[in-house]
């Protein structure tokens, strides 16, 4: 029972990670209508961005807080990550608007290809491991059935609330913001919103920009969980928290926390109790499918077929 | 141009203006990643390298590249002045860092960038004749591409042969191998995925998959059974194809992104599943001693019964390799001519009216999932065939041959070569794949780069920039004319960027 549970936390914490990422996801194709393929490997590099500034803070200028460190380091990270993401609409996917359809996936799928690449030149082909940080753990003992008692992560927690405090955030900006007002409008007529003088190059700039930083408070918070990184952690994640959007409803922000949470559970009973080695194999057929048989997902809309 | 003199000095400084902006958003992104590399040392701790001086080069190289993307029009121009002040940097770069200061490349790049400079001043204010009427350019494109297809194929038909007078049994066996057999696998992937991608418009991210389940179904058969390379060749392609028509079944009813994520996840698992499945794959370790390839059942062994003295040849590894270089042509040029043949049938032409307007299609009564399928499964067969071909080329699989970097790397041949023409997927084949290779022989990158220079690190890094920088110049290809295959007086070839493609 307690390995139940205990289970559980560490497919929420890991769910909470995928949900992050699936957001990224859901907003640009929900705005766009494109696969941001390159996510995955923009959230990888936020890891890497991550790793990098932490270490230069505490190495370099010797900053003795951890915890200003992490906050720095996290304010910085969601910043240059926003500025690649930025970067990469600009050049790779903005001039494909009104271009044949599957020019924005390809060139996508190049620009994954490129990032991770750039990456392993730069950064090296190895595992960069990162000693453990905040090990507080609380333990839940008095839980009926619970012999050995259940350990909780302060770090578990932590990602637990930034995703549930950045999720009604966001939630908030789409609906009661003008930027959020912006983004339906573009996402149901572009042409008509850009008429009604909606700047659609800025809404589509910003999706991208406010999906980024997202990713980069997950890579953040995978870094400070997990403390491994490497050049090619964004695919199978990237893969997953789309398996997500797409499981929470594509398009929408709640689904897309909640699909991540469910797809983190998947995985971790799954591997707990089936088999650790097909852990992927499961989370890969939940996104066939749901595809195949549920294409709107749990909280999305049916999509309808314009000509 | 006159609109350019018009606006000389506003032009001037609005390059300028977007030049500096690039350059500063450069510099930022290579800030983290560029400037600072973390690497473990002995103790496996992280420490972190410094170099900043790369921002600098980062900077430059993007801000001059924006500068004359701004400031030029015609894009022959553009590319050599871009290429040109990218060779005077490095130049500039050999003498301030002087690490690897070599008087010959110093030379040589500021010589190459004012040659290039030079030209794209000459390309940019020469009077352009108005563009011809691409209809009317169309059929003699068609009458070259013709002839350079038939002339490429007698001269790779000849290839081995030349070079077996020319260099010999052992100085030709690298060149046979390594760029033609090794080239000609890619070669036969791309037109395998073309079918699917480039004909039907199905974009196929696990196309690899097939590869891999053709390849073990000759390693596993032949090493269980002791079936013969002969029997599984057509084996595995049935065997891939009934892959595919049991994928697509259930998913060809999903819409273009999603069928390109389905497939991603179909060749991942399939990938974890070899991995995995250990009972029967043998897991990471793979399958080795799978049997080599026979001379229509003679080995290619110094054996009594062998090739070589059946023959009344002296025994060499050249028979072997000339063998395979003929008989993965033979199964290319199959994949090719079974295309080519198809294009004119019926399903043909559905397949690319299909490509061009999904909804269009199922209004005129067209049965799309079999149409989907039979181009599916074709693509997954050849891609069984490909697959035989490989384990018994190397007469070793395991499941590291088949990654999704694999299927990006075929995909990016098949995007590259204009998505639907033969003649340039195989030459996108042959560019990316020998090009790297051949990379590696020239001994001067190694002398500008340093002695640990390997441009296969680039290659992905290359092949994914291509990607974007294609459909952003030339979405529809480097050969893009849409060829009619039936027509009532004349033939009217309409250029790809005329196209207008409708949403399915």
């Amino acid at each position: 029972m307690e390995n139940f549970v205990q289970q559980i936390i560490n497919g929420l914490t890991l769910g909470s990670i995928y949900g992050l990422i699936a957001i990224g996801y859901t907003m640009v194709f929900g705005i766009i209508g494109m696969v941001n393929f390159a996510h995955g490997d923009v959230f990888m590099v936020s890891t890497f961005i991550a790793l990098i500034l932490f270490l230069a803070l505490t190495q370099l200028l010797g900053l003795p807080s951890i915890y200003l460190a992490l906050f720095l380091v996290l304010v910085a990270a969601m910043v240059l990550t926003s500025l690649w993401s930025w970067a990469i609409e600009r050049v790779a996917y903005r001039p494909l608007r009104g271009s044949f359809r599957l020019a924005p996936l390809i060139s996508a799928i190049g620009m994954s290809i490129f990032l991770m690449n750039f990456v392993q030149v730069t950064q090296g082909p190895r595992n960069k491991p990162l000693p453990p940080m905040f090990n507080d753990v609380i333990q839940l003992s008095g839980l009926p059935g619970a012999a050995n008692g259940i350990t909780l992560a302060w770090k578990q927690i932590l990602i637990m609330a930034v995703t549930a405090v950045l999720l009604c955030v966001f939630w908030f900006v789409v609906q009661k913001t003008a930027l959020g007002r912006a983004q339906r409008a573009v996402e149901q007529d572009r042409r008509m919103a850009a008429l009604l003088g909606v700047d659609v190059n800025r809404t589509v700039s910003l999706t991208f920009v406010i999906g980024a930083a997202l990713a980069a408070v997950a890579g953040t918070l995978y870094l400070v969980q997990y403390g491994v990184v490497r050049f090619d952690d964004g695919f199978i994640p990237g893969v997953k928290a789309f398996t997500a959007a797409v499981l929470g409803g594509i398009g929408s922000i709640p689904g897309a926390v909640l699909g991540g949470l469910l797809i983190g559970l998947i995985e971790v009973l799954w591997s707990a109790y089936v088999s650790s080695d097909y852990k992927n194999v499961a989370a890969f057929s939940v996104l066939i499918v749901v595809l195949i048989f549920m294409p709107s997902g749990l909280l999305g809309r049916p999509e309808v077929e314009k000509v | 141009m006159a609109a350019t003199d018009a606006s000389g000095p506003t032009r001037l400084g609005k390059a300028l203006r977007d030049a500096g902006f690039a350059a500063l958003v450069a510099a930022a992104l290579s800030f983290p990643i560029l400037a600072l590399r973390a690497e473990a040392d002995m103790n496996n701790t992280l420490v972190l390298e410094q170099r900043w001086s790369w921002i600098l080069v980062a900077a430059a190289a993007v801000g001059s590249a924006r500068f004359f993307a701004s400031l030029l029009d015609d894009w022959r121009a553009r590319a050599a002045a871009v290429l040109g002040a990218w060779a005077l940097l490095f130049g500039a770069g050999l003498a301030v860092f002087s690490r690897l200061l070599d008087r010959d490349a110093l030379v040589w790049a500021l010589g190459a960038g004012v040659l290039l400079l030079a030209y794209a001043w000459f390309q940019e204010t020469r009077a352009r004749p108005a563009p011809a009427a691409p209809a009317a350019a169309a059929p003699k494109t068609r009458d070259a591409l013709r002839l350079f297809a038939i002339a490429a194929t007698a001269a790779v038909i000849a290839y081995p042969i030349v070079l077996l007078f020319w260099l010999g049994p052992q100085g030709s066996l690298k060149w046979i191998n390594n760029y033609g057999v090794q080239i000609l696998i890619y070669v036969m992937l791309g037109w395998g995925l073309n079918i699917v991608v480039g004909l039907a418009g199905l974009l196929d991210l696990g196309y690899v998959a097939f590869f891999a389940l053709g390849a073990y179904a000759y390693a596993l058969l032949s090493t269980t059974f002791g079936l013969s390379f002969w029997l599984c060749l057509p084996l595995a392609g049935v065997l891939a194809a009934f892959a595919g028509v049991l994928l697509g079944f259930p998913v060809l009813r999903l819409r273009g992104d999603y069928l390109a994520l389905v497939t991603l996840a179909f060749g991942e698992i399939i990938n974890i599943v070899l991995t995995n499945w250990v009972d029967v794959t043998n897991g990471e370790a793979g399958v080795s001693s799978i049997p080599r390839i026979t001379f229509f059942g003679l080995p290619f062994t110094a054996a009594d019964d062998g090739f070589a003295a059946t023959f009344g040849l002296g025994f060499s590894p050249i028979h072997r390799t000339i063998f395979l270089f003929y008989l993965v042509l033979a199964l290319a040029l199959l994949t090719c001519f079974i295309t080519v043949r198809l294009r004119r049938l019926p399903l043909g032409r559905a397949w690319e009216a299909l490509r061009e307007d999904d909804i269009a299609c199922r209004s005129l009564g067209l049965n799309t999932t079999n149409i989907k399928l039979t181009a599916f499964a074709l693509g997954a067969m050849f891609g069984g065939f490909a697959g035989a071909f490989f384990a018994v080329r190397q007469g070793f699989v395991n499941p590291n041959s088949f990654t999704f970097m694999e299927s990006a790397t075929i995909l990016a041949i098949v995007v590259l070569g204009g998505m639907g023409s033969q003649t340039g997927v195989a030459l996108a084949a042959v560019a990316m794949i020998g090009g790297t290779e051949i990379l590696r022989e020239l001994d001067f990158l190694k002398r500008l780069f340093g002695e640990d220079f390997d441009p296969n690190q680039y290659r992905m890094l290359i092949f994914g920039l291509a990607m974007v920088t294609m459909m952003i110049w030339k979405p529809r290809g480097l050969v893009s004319n849409r060829q009619p295959s039936i027509f009532l007086k004349e033939r009217r070839a309409v250029s790809g960027g005329l196209v207008k493609e409708g949403h399915g």
